[in-house]
């Protein structure tokens, strides 16, 4: 197909482009909506961690003790570490949610102090939760 | 209503409200509630991990065979896994397109979380029956 010398012009020319995902600055309320959907993921397959130290705890001391070891190493509290921020992310992504589903919240500039609330929320009480646990263990 | 009823539905599906896919709001609703319930059963769970935090075998047996935690440590599982079933089921219906992939991934997100659930259920049962 020939094109004639002005449509090649036009097509040359720079024209505005609808806002797409890679030339777009993410808000900070669609980073946290998407942050909630992977710590949702996360979690599901956090799951096998809860079932697992349940079978553990029901299971023989040696079966018991080795779970306690694998959670206690480097590898297991960073594990452990991920998954209570996960947690504790998801439940207050929720509660925003929760929040918004009764249609408060929603202007703009709201909806952006909350998401970032969610996340300096889930990170203070992940790390409050690792100090109680911690101070649980010297007791 | 009145007037020219332009609607095509039967007035029993109107009643009921369920659309074509027989499911109306439940699956909303159903994360609603299991996401209000999670609060305050995760926060438990939380709160008892932390107190267990180096517990040995026999301290974390009795703890859990207490028929308190064990009644919540049930409900925290079945609304929990609920919770993420509905949830993991919306995440597959969104990014896969293919009929049968979709089919058989939203059944094997049930097989999952019915495997997670039995396996933990029974653990605890087994610590508050067993001995």
């Amino acid at each position: 197909m020939s094109k004639s010398p002005a449509t090649r012009e036009f097509a040359r020319r720079e024209r505005p482009i609808s806002p797409h995902l890679t030339v777009y600055r993410p808000p900070i309320t669609m980073t946290m909506s998407i942050i909630h959907r992977i710590t949702g993921g996360a979690l599901y397959f956090g799951t096998l961690l809860v079932a697992l130290w349940l079978m553990a705890a029901a299971s023989s001391q040696a079966t018991f003790d080795w779970a306690n070891w694998a959670f206690g190493t480097w590898l297991g509290r960073i594990i452990l570490f991920g998954y209570t921020w996960a947690l504790m992310h998801h439940m207050l992504g929720g509660v925003r949610h929760l929040i918004w589903d009764t249609g408060a919240g929603l202007e703009k500039h709201t909806a952006s102090k909350i998401a970032w609330a969610t996340l300096a929320g889930s990170i203070l009480l992940t790390l409050l939760i690792w100090i109680a646990g911690t101070m649980a263990r010297g007791a | 209503m009145s007037g020219k009823n332009t609607d095509m539905r039967t007035p029993l599906a109107r009643v009921r409200g369920l659309g074509s896919a027989r499911e109306g709001t439940g699956h909303f609703w159903r994360q609603r509630l299991t996401a209000i319930a999670n609060i305050p059963l995760i926060l438990f769970f939380v709160g008892f991990l932390i107190a267990l935090n180096g517990a040995d075998h026999e301290h974390v047996r009795a703890a859990l065979a207490n028929p308190f935690v064990a009644l919540v440590m049930a409900l925290v599982l079945i609304s929990g896994l609920t919770h993420m079933r509905i949830g993991m089921q919306v995440i597959i219906e969104d990014y896969v397109h293919g009929e049968g992939m979709k089919l058989a991934l939203i059944a094997l997100n049930t097989f999952f979380t019915i495997a997670v659930g039995v396996a933990s259920i029974f653990a605890l049962l087994k610590l508050a029956f067993g001995g």
